[in-house]
């Protein structure tokens, strides 16, 4: 069974504890911080293992290359700590669960993967993907099952990601261009953390998207506009990529509005939140990223996954903003109308 | 049988009468599981002296007379058992009248519920009645007839509760109005404060008269609507869970589903709670009053608020919800039948293991619905299966287990939801006889002939 890599000398050394002393749920300086992490490696009881809400972020926090959350993740397993109601995670498991009905287009050696997202395939259209586009694959053989962290359920993702990896493998694919952030999260630091090898090169869709952006600059009319963008927890486990979104928004003549929630300190959709601990947190978490979004005067609201997108779109439209994923707003500014921007 | 052709045409005019094999075919079945049985004559009347003029033919005739809205009451009571004539009631369709202060309609014995609703929609936008999710064909009459559920029998109990009125020709051709329309034009009570003479003819399937025109009552139509679904893994958390959500008394309908299939269904019981509002303010309160009092299951993980993604709550805010119908087509061959009992909540957890081990023993596909009546006094639960009609083995398994789960049902305290015949027997056998003996009284006064609806509630 694969083993987390987890080095306990490198918390026992630690400066800073950054991963319970950023962690904007629990309360830590930074000596305790670390002694809890190291209680944790070592088994004993730890309140984080109760009030961690499974933000994914100590994972970015975390500089000195351990992975903070899968630990704690891992512990709460074998104790037998459920994070989210029975049901949310049957519920879960099951979406996950291949059935025979994936879909592939024509495989090239460059494919994207749109995960077990079908809303990825409606977007992923026009100029920005002609030069790979039918290369792509869907489908719960293809998912990538990183979701069950949240539920602290760390032997679906076991059993089901190195079947994944064997079938995109199989595909013949050399490289592949995730949609889904989860799903780069994946390949690049899940499997990596728990020693499975991967055979193939796994790109982000943000460096794809600026990369094609560069090729197309002629086209681009910069869009002059202000945007937030909602960052979601999947990209705590990637933040490699959280650089391009910037380096996007400049390409594209659009402005990213400072605020106070972003990069380091996103705040997340709710919607997991309201599943695993209902009401509150959900509304806590939701009403400042909103006021602190409405504060910034941005015109839009930029999204990289469908389910905050799901969760606030129609909060964001309230305030006054126009909820648009981020693939919309590039085609956009390539002078294409978008289903989502009109 | 050619006089009796001609008379009917004498009273509704030679297009709206048949005798023809076709037709008799067509009206001796209804689309659920019971043995079909051909009338000699259907008749579509369009006014209350022709129903009137029918009635006082059979009963001179001694002919059996069976009246009909759409047929989709599925338990056979459509079903002309001793032949006859079948009233279809359809053609009588109109909307006489819409109160709007005092919230109340005035419809004809044969008005769709689809009509109703569209009627409503149209002219009176803040304005609704309690639809119930059969297909928009139901008609209000007959569905206040058998006691149906709606949207609002959460917060207004069974739909014929919601009657504030009737007009029935009785089985001598006599008419009369039930309520306060008896005594004014005023159609706002069936019944109190006089006595309450709508028992008389509600729930006797048509064996006691004929409904010529209905009063159903009117509730406001907020502007918002939405929906959430809590889940759990148990059927024992169910009873709990809708004591603590009819106690906030936020929700406007609570539907229960549990099915094996899709896979993402499997194995848990989702609770579906709709509340409705006419502001942001309204519907965020009602929202987080609603989840606050699941927060106990919530901490314990034995339950929580599910996503419902843009599809599936579109699928479920359509009025009348089609995903019924969709269901009943699952098993091609379009067989869809429910034994629904009336049971109270607290028995929620024995009904859906019971419908667990029906479906193993007759190797069916199922579903298990429910519907809160009443903030919570009962439920109605249904336990339905699809077949294929072609496949005369799986016809005989469905059959076996529906009247397992029938019986199953009144043996826990529970009681029939538009019974078919046999089931009526059971539970006029049941029943404390000298109940059984005032029903017995009832028909008897009201029918003497027993040209009725026969086979329909007749005493033993
Ligand atoms: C997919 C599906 C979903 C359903 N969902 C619901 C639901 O959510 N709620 C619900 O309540 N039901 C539901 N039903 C059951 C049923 O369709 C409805 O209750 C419907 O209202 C019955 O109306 P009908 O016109 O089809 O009745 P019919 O079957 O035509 O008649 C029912 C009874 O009323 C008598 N009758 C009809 N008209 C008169 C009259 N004018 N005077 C005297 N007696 C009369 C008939 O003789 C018969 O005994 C559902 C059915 C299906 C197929
Ligand atoms: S997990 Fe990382 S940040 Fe946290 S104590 Fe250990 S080394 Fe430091
Ligand atoms: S996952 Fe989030 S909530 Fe949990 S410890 Fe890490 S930063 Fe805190």
């Amino acid at each position: 069974m694969y083993q987390l890599k987890f080095d306990e000398k490198r918390c026992l050394a630690c400066p800073d504890g950054a991963c319970l002393v950023q962690c904007q749920y629990l309360k830590y300086e930074a000596d305790p911080a670390r002694k809890e992490m190291v209680k944790i490696f070592r088994g004993e009881d730890s309140p984080v293992l109760q009030d961690c809400v499974t933000c994914y972020a100590c994972e970015e926090y975390c500089k000195r290359g351990n992975h903070p959350f899968y630990l704690i993740n891992e512990r709460r397993e074998n104790k037998g700590i459920l994070t989210a109601p029975r049901a949310i995670t049957r519920q879960w498991i099951h979406i996950g669960e291949p059935k025979g009905k994936y879909e592939l287009g024509r495989i090239g050696k460059i494919a994207l993967s749109f995960g077990f997202m079908p809303q990825l395939k409606e977007i992923t259209k026009g100029r920005l993907f002609d030069d790979v586009m039918p290369s792509y694959f869907f489908g719960q053989e293809f998912f990538c099952n990183v979701v069950y962290i949240h539920f602290a359920n760390t032997k679906v993702f076991k059993e089901r990601l190195p079947v994944v990896i064997e079938n995109i493998h199989k595909l013949g694919v050399e490289e592949v261009v995730f949609l889904h952030d989860e799903c780069y999260a994946a390949f690049t630091s899940l499997a990596p953390a728990y020693g499975m090898e991967v055979p193939f090169k796994s790109v982000h869709y943000f460096e794809y998207l600026y990369n094609r952006l560069t090729a197309l600059k002629d086209l681009i009319r910069p869009l002059n506009v202000k945007v937030v963008y909602q960052r979601p927890c999947s990209n705590r486990l990637c933040g490699d990529s959280h650089l391009f979104v910037r380096k996007i928004m400049d390409r594209i003549g659009a402005t990213l509005v400072q605020r106070t929630y972003q990069d380091e300190t996103a705040l997340c959709c709710g919607s997991i939140f309201r599943a695993m601990y209902g009401y509150d947190l959900m509304a806590d978490v939701q009403g400042r990223n909103l006021e602190d979004m409405a504060q910034s005067g941005a015109e839009y609201c930029i999204f990289n996954c469908h389910g905050c997108m799901n969760a606030l779109s129609p909060l964001v439209a309230a305030r006054g903003m126009t909820p648009l994923h981020l693939i919309d707003l590039c085609r956009m500014a390539i002078g294409e109308t978008p289903e989502g921007g009109r | 049988m050619e006089s009796i052709v001609q008379a009917l045409a004498g009273i509704v005019g030679k297009p709206y009468v048949s005798a023809s094999a076709e037709e008799r075919y067509f009206y001796g079945r209804d689309p659920g599981l019971m043995p079909a049985h051909a009338p000699d004559y259907v008749v579509l009347p369009r006014s209350v002296e022709e129903i009137q003029a029918i009635v006082r033919l059979a009963g001179r005739e001694k002919i059996p007379l069976v009246p009909m809205g759409a047929g989709m009451s599925l338990s056979g009571l459509v079903i002309p058992q001793r032949g006859g004539i079948v009233l279809d009631m359809k053609r009588m369709d109109g909307i006489l009248k819409v109160n709007e202060a005092a919230r109340y309609a005035v419809v004809e014995g044969g008005t769709s519920t689809g009509k109703l609703h569209a009627h409503l929609n149209r002219y009176y936008p803040r304005l609704r009645f309690s639809t119930p999710d059969s297909p928009a064909a139901a008609t209000v009459a007959a569905n206040v007839m058998i006691h149906g559920q709606g949207r609002l029998t959460q917060q207004q109990g069974f739909n014929s509760d919601m009657v504030s009125g009737l007009e029935v020709v009785l089985p001598s051709g006599e008419l009369c109005r039930i309520g306060s329309c008896a005594l004014s034009d005023d159609w706002f009570s069936k019944g109190p404060p006089l006595p309450d003479l709508s028992g008389l003819f509600l729930g006797w399937f048509g064996a006691t008269g004929i409904l010529t025109k209905v009063g159903i009552k009117l509730y406001p139509r907020k502007k918002m609507r939405d929906v959430e679904i809590f889940i759990t893994d148990s059927p024992d958390f169910v009873p709990g869970i809708l004591y603590e959500l009819t106690h906030t008394e936020m929700a406007e309908d609570i539907n229960i589903f549990a099915q094996p299939l899709p896979l993402i269904f499997s194995g848990n019981h989702h609770i579906v709670i709709y509340f409705t509002g006419d502001s942001a303010e309204e519907m965020e309160f009602k929202k987080r009053t609603l989840f606050h009092a699941l927060d106990g299951f919530i901490k314990s993980k034995d339950g929580g608020f599910m996503t419902v993604g843009e599809g599936m709550k579109k699928t479920l805010l359509d009025m009348p919800q089609r995903s019924a119908t969709t269901f009943a087509d699952v098993t091609k061959g379009g067989g869809f039948e429910y034994s629904g009992p009336i049971v109270p909540i607290d028995r929620y957890p024995q009904c859906s293991r019971k419908l667990d081990e029906l479906a193993v023993k007759y190797d069916l596909k199922y579903h298990a619905t429910a519907r809160i009546i009443d903030k919570g006094h009962a439920m109605m639960f249904a336990f339905s299966f699809t077949f294929n009609r072609a496949d005369a083995d799986m016809l005989n398994r469905t059959r076996m287990a529906l009247s397992e789960a029938s019986e199953y049902a009144l043996s826990i305290g529970g009681l029939f939801w538009k019974p078919t015949l046999d089931e009526q027997r059971i539970a006029l056998e049941k029943m404390d006889p000298q109940t059984a003996r005032l029903m017995k009284r009832i028909k008897e006064e009201l029918d003497p002939q027993g040209i009725m609806n026969p086979g329909n509630w007749e005493g033993i």
